[in-house]
């Protein structure tokens, strides 16, 4: 595996062990990581393949709003786009999942009922995760007793940046602990990690501590997902299968509006995680623009000619 | 030589050797020949260096490169600086062996030596200069910091030049070593005596055993086995016979030797040098390594 | 799961492909005397065209045409008139690029992605650089009056037919030289395009030639008494010839010639990015590279991790098609070159290293070699000394850092290393004992107009590329 010589056994031991694994990886070479992404993008994805693309794309989404100004009202009209994205094609997938604050999760819950569409509410004071532990857990077992099916956390940056990986690593833990039998999203907000030595070590630190995805942003800091952290994050999903042989997700979220960029994820998921990540079990988009430019290329590839603005729906 | 009938003193003379390794061995040949001035006056024997003589002098030169090539560029200043000082504490000596061996008047012999002295100080000060003005950054066109340096080519083979026998064998040997090489050198066929002179000064001035190597001998003899030397990674033709340069070229060819061909007419020595000679035996190599965070 | 990525040709139509392609001598396209050859898609083994062969006496023609180019226009005309033709060059190069690219696939092999994102761009870049330099040599640190040598005859390899074309004649026009460009004989085709925008650029006559031929041609072109100077790419047997060809004239010569480049991987490198390193140090371009990293030095506490990464990225690679744009690795370049690769693996097998490659199926026809590596390679083997010249990785292990170094010197060759770890104070240290005239640490096969190029020791000598490409062109 690429983690090169670093033992998982013993990583989480205490505080000193844990700093010394997440030190002991492999430093990323920024230009490199760059280079290796630019590269990816190239990758010229035509016809089937290209069909093939935007639908499994539109089966990763993860439906999203998280507004002050949500309601009951905006909610009913995201389950609706969620289960039938394209109104006039059965054939078109449903996203998995709609992505809301945790007061909306019944709701959602009430409208997506036997749709397979699953329902991931953000906790542990999203955005910025500044309150105390008592309070995000409150917010998850909130969510989760509400039916939510997933529940994406953001992590302590502040304890992160200052060295407190163990402080880090607790929290998720207990989240861990608390949502079940709710799947675990871990926010890393690489916009705040600023480098991608920073996005291998949260990446780690976050499936050391349980979570079954690590996801990029809340989409309320710039920049949200970019490439480069996205191939170090499905390195680092990569590199934790070859050790563990336990697959987990990744999500990136933010920033992601065109359905070119989404292919081009995808590219970068094959070839870096592997085919066995081409699944919505261990792979999604957090978005809510990206879907319909989804919809637009897939009716391009289905008719041959451009579709337009009017002819998707507004959730 | 002055006989002077009541001071019946006979003078002692020098036997001059080669200078290999920072030692003064005869030839392993044990073979000399009679140098005389270009009158014919006879003045010493000199040692008739032989290829195993040369094969000597390149394994002495291999095994001082590391050491000078490393040294820092102000420290080989200092020693070259040093040459030139104890050069001109030897003034009067040099004078007189320069008129003897090329058979000039004592004044013209002055300012050959005093040109000579000056070359040292000239190469001196370019040790520390020359990697500014030969190497620099290369702004490319991407996220690199990119720069070249001059490095020594290594062993240098050198022909010195068979007229000018003090400021012609400093005016080729001085930029080879200023540049971080060392050298093996042959000193002109029929006036080594100012060379093996030389050697002596270079041998009390801090500069390192091996970095120059110089045999005496005949030219064209020693010439082809330092050519074909494959561990000599340059040569300076400036003191081969006409008859000989083309022989020589190609058997540098073999290992892609650096050559600096002969000159096609006698060189002014006495000329400013430039920077020609000093970049002639220099790499350059270029560095890349990412900027990122 | 699987997602097959469907094919994306490029259009072989960009290429605008002629039946037969004429020499270029002073300004015009002409038919040669040495005898029409044929050029040939190494992907297919399919005849592309018929190309004019020159002889001596095109030789001789040419190099003429050239004198009286720069006797009578190029060499009085003022730098910055000259520069702006080598601007126009430049302009060209990248309008007619994805033509240029298709071509440089079709008659090469290589991946249509390398073609169109790296020799056609360096090309122009190359020229776009050099021509600023035109009226500007007496500030290059070559003395106050630098003048052109003359007649330049060049000789170029067919593993970057454009780019080495650019490299060779932006230089040489820009220092105002003119030039008789001899392109491989298996590669003659967008050198030719090459010369059709030196007319479009109003190139006077003359200035540039261009004669396609085999080694005949090349040694015609060295051997004309009226060359003043002689650029060499291509392998060190060739170019010892040609320096002793040219032993006793005054023909001034640089060398760019062949390599066995060690990529040195220290445990503390950024590991992904070392895998990618050594897979562009060796991979890419089939390995038709003469800075290719083709001995990887891994230190032996990682080696085993290394290899695992390594070959795990090898499977991703797709080997096929040149013209499709997601195709990694192309086609040898031609049946002698694949015979070569063949007798040194056969040497590696025979000698007990280990090969491997992933699983990856060659077409049926024309010239291929999948991706491969040696592993249990010692100093000592053929595959690690000699310059294999296709996709072959051989594998060595060091301890220490002196190790690291001794082995990757250990070698007549000195033209390129690399060096990974994230160690600053080690980087310097190893990149300053490396005898290779570009060392790349944390990085691998960049190349820029700007940065000096070429090699230590019978790797060659001059440079190409920056302020240093220059000296090789002008008398001072």
């Amino acid at each position: 595996m690429t983690a090169a010589n670093v033992e998982i056994d013993g990583a989480v031991r205490d505080a000193t062990s844990l700093r010394a694994f997440l030190h002991g990886l492999p430093g990323v070479d920024e230009v490199g990581a760059n280079a290796r992404a630019a590269g990816l993008a190239t990758r010229s994805i035509k016809k089937a393949s290209k069909v093939w693309a935007l639908e499994t794309a539109i089966g990763m989404v993860d439906l999203t709003t998280l507004e002050g100004a949500d309601t009951a009202g905006k909610i009913r009209g995201l389950c609706a786009k969620a289960r039938r994205p394209e109104p006039s094609d059965p054939t078109c997938p449903p996203v998995a999942a709609v992505c809301i604050y945790p007061d909306l999760v019944a709701a959602a819950r009430e409208h997506l009922a036997g749709s397979g569409v699953a329902v991931a509410s953000v906790a542990t004071a999203f955005p910025s995760g500044r309150a105390s532990l008592s309070t995000k857990l409150a917010d998850v077992r909130d969510a989760v007793a509400a039916g939510a099916d997933e529940i994406d956390m953001v992590i302590d940056r502040g304890a992160f940046l200052s060295g407190h990986y163990q402080r880090v690593y607790d929290e998720i833990a207990a989240v861990r602990e608390r949502c079940d039998p709710a799947r675990l999203k871990v926010i890393l907000e690489t916009g705040e990690l600023c480098t991608l030595d920073n996005v291998r070590r949260a990446s780690w630190l976050a499936l050391l501590a349980g979570g079954d995805f690590v996801k990029t942003s809340t989409g309320k800091v710039s920049p949200a997902a970019t490439p480069p952290v996205a191939l170090v994050m499905l390195q680092a999903v990569r590199d934790f299968a070859a050790a563990t042989g336990d697959r987990r997700g990744v999500k990136l979220a933010g920033g992601i509006r065109s359905a070119k960029e989404a292919v081009r994820y995808l590219v970068m998921v094959k070839e870096v995680a592997g085919d066995a990540w081409l699944d919505p079990a261990l792979f999604r988009f957090g978005a809510s623009s990206l879907l319909n430019d989804l919809l637009m290329q897939r009716s391009k590839e289905a008719t041959g000619v451009y579709s337009g603005a009017d002819y998707v729906s507004i959730d | 030589m002055r006989t002077d009938r009541r001071a019946e003193r006979v003078d002692v003379r020098k036997t001059y050797k080669l200078y290999v390794g920072g030692a003064f061995p005869r030839s392993e040949s044990g073979r000399s020949y009679p140098i005389s001035t270009p009158r014919g006056r006879f003045l010493a024997n000199a040692a008739r260096g032989s290829r195993k003589d040369a094969r000597d002098a390149v394994v002495a030169a291999r095994k001082a490169l590391a050491g000078w090539s490393g040294a820092t560029a102000y420290n080989r200043g200092q020693v070259l600086y040093r040459v030139a000082e104890m050069l001109e504490g030897r003034r009067d000596q040099f004078v007189a062996e320069v008129v003897d061996s090329e058979g000039t008047t004592a004044r013209r012999a002055e300012s050959t030596v005093d040109a000579a002295i000056d070359r040292w100080v000239w190469y001196a000060g370019w040790t520390d200069k020359i990697a500014q003005v030969a190497g620099g950054t290369n702004p490319v066109a991407g996220p690199y910091f990119d720069f070249s340096i001059p490095e020594p080519t290594g062993v240098v083979a050198i022909l010195a030049p068979q007229e000018s026998s003090l400021l012609g064998l400093v005016s080729v040997v001085a930029p080879v070593i200023a540049g971080g090489n060392t050298s093996v050198v042959v000193a002109s066929e029929d006036r080594p005596l100012p060379a093996i002179s030389l050697a002596e000064v270079l041998a009390t001035s801090d500069l390192p055993g091996g970095v120059v190597n110089l045999l005496t001998g005949a030219t064209a003899e020693i010439a082809p086995w330092l050519a074909s030397h494959m561990d000599i990674g340059g040569i300076d033709l400036c003191g081969a016979s006409a008859g000989q340069r083309v022989e020589l070229e190609r058997l540098a060819a073999g290992t892609v030797k650096r050559v600096a061909r002969a000159p096609e007419s006698t060189p002014d020595w006495s000329a400013d040098p430039g920077t020609g000679r000093l970049r002639r035996f220099l790499e350059t190599k270029t560095v890349w390594h990412p900027i990122g965070i | 799961m699987s997602w097959e990525y469907a094919p994306a040709p490029e259009s072989r139509e960009t290429a605008r492909l002629k039946s037969s392609y004429q020499m270029f001598v002073d300004g015009e396209f002409v038919d040669g005397n040495g005898g029409a050859f044929k050029s040939v898609n190494p992907a297919t083994e399919e005849v592309l065209a018929e190309v004019a062969g020159a002889d001596a006496t095109d030789v001789d023609r040419a190099v003429c045409a050239a004198r009286r180019a720069y006797e009578r226009v190029w060499g009085p005309m003022p730098g910055r008139e000259r520069a702006k033709y080598v601007f126009r060059i430049a302009r060209l190069i990248q309008e007619r690029a994805r033509e240029l690219a298709v071509l440089e696939s079709l008659d090469n092999g290589k991946p249509i992605k390398e073609s169109r994102d790296v020799d056609i761009p360096l090309a122009a870049a190359h020229f776009f650089y050099y021509a600023g330099w035109a009226d500007k040599l007496e500030h290059a640190g070559f003395g106050s009056n630098p003048r052109p040598l003359g007649v330049a005859g060049q000789v170029i390899p067919w593993n970057f037919p454009l780019m080495m074309a650019a490299w060779k004649l932006a230089p040489a026009l820009a220092a105002g030289n003119t030039c008789v460009l001899k392109p491989a004989e298996t590669t003659p085709l967008t050198a030719l395009v090459l010369a059709e925008i030196c007319q479009q650029a109003g190139l006077p006559p003359g200035v540039v030639n261009v004669l396609p031929g085999g080694g005949d041609t090349g040694e015609a072109v060295v051997a004309h008494v009226d060359v003043d100077k002689v650029a060499f790419t291509g392998s060190t047997e060739v170019g010892k010839a040609i320096a002793r060809q040219v032993a006793g004239t005054r023909k001034r010569l640089t060398l760019e010639l062949g390599g066995k480049a060690a990529n040195i991987v220290f445990d503390d490198a950024p590991i992904d990015q070392a895998v990618e390193g050594i897979v562009n140090g060796i991979y890419f371009n089939q390995g038709h590279v003469c800075c290719a990293g083709s001995r990887l030095l891994v230190q032996e506490s990682i080696a085993g991790d290394v290899l695992s990464a390594l070959k795990d990225r090898l499977q991703t690679l797709r080997l096929g098609d040149p013209l499709d744009k997601n195709t990694d690795v192309g086609a040898i370049n031609s049946a002698e070159q694949l015979a070569r690769i063949q007798e040194l693996t056969a040497a590696g097998d025979a000698e007990g290293a280990t090969r491997w490659s992933p699983s990856c199926q060659l077409p049926d026809r024309g010239y291929w070699f999948p991706p491969t590596l040696f592993t249990g390679v010692t100093q000592a083997h053929r595959i690690a000394r000699e310059e294999i010249f296709g996709p072959v990785l051989s594998v060595l292990t060091f301890r220490t850092p002196d190790e690291a170094v001794a082995k990757a010197n250990n070698t007549p060759y000195g033209l390129s290393a690399g060096v990974w770890t994230e160690k600053g104070s080690r980087i310097l240290h190893v990149a300053q004992r490396l005898r290779a005239g570009v060392v790349w640490a944390n990085t691998f096969n960049r190349f820029d107009p700007a940065s000096p190029f070429g090699g230590y020791k019978e790797s060659g000598f001059g440079r190409e590329g920056g302020r240093h490409g220059l000296e090789a062109y002008l008398a001072h």
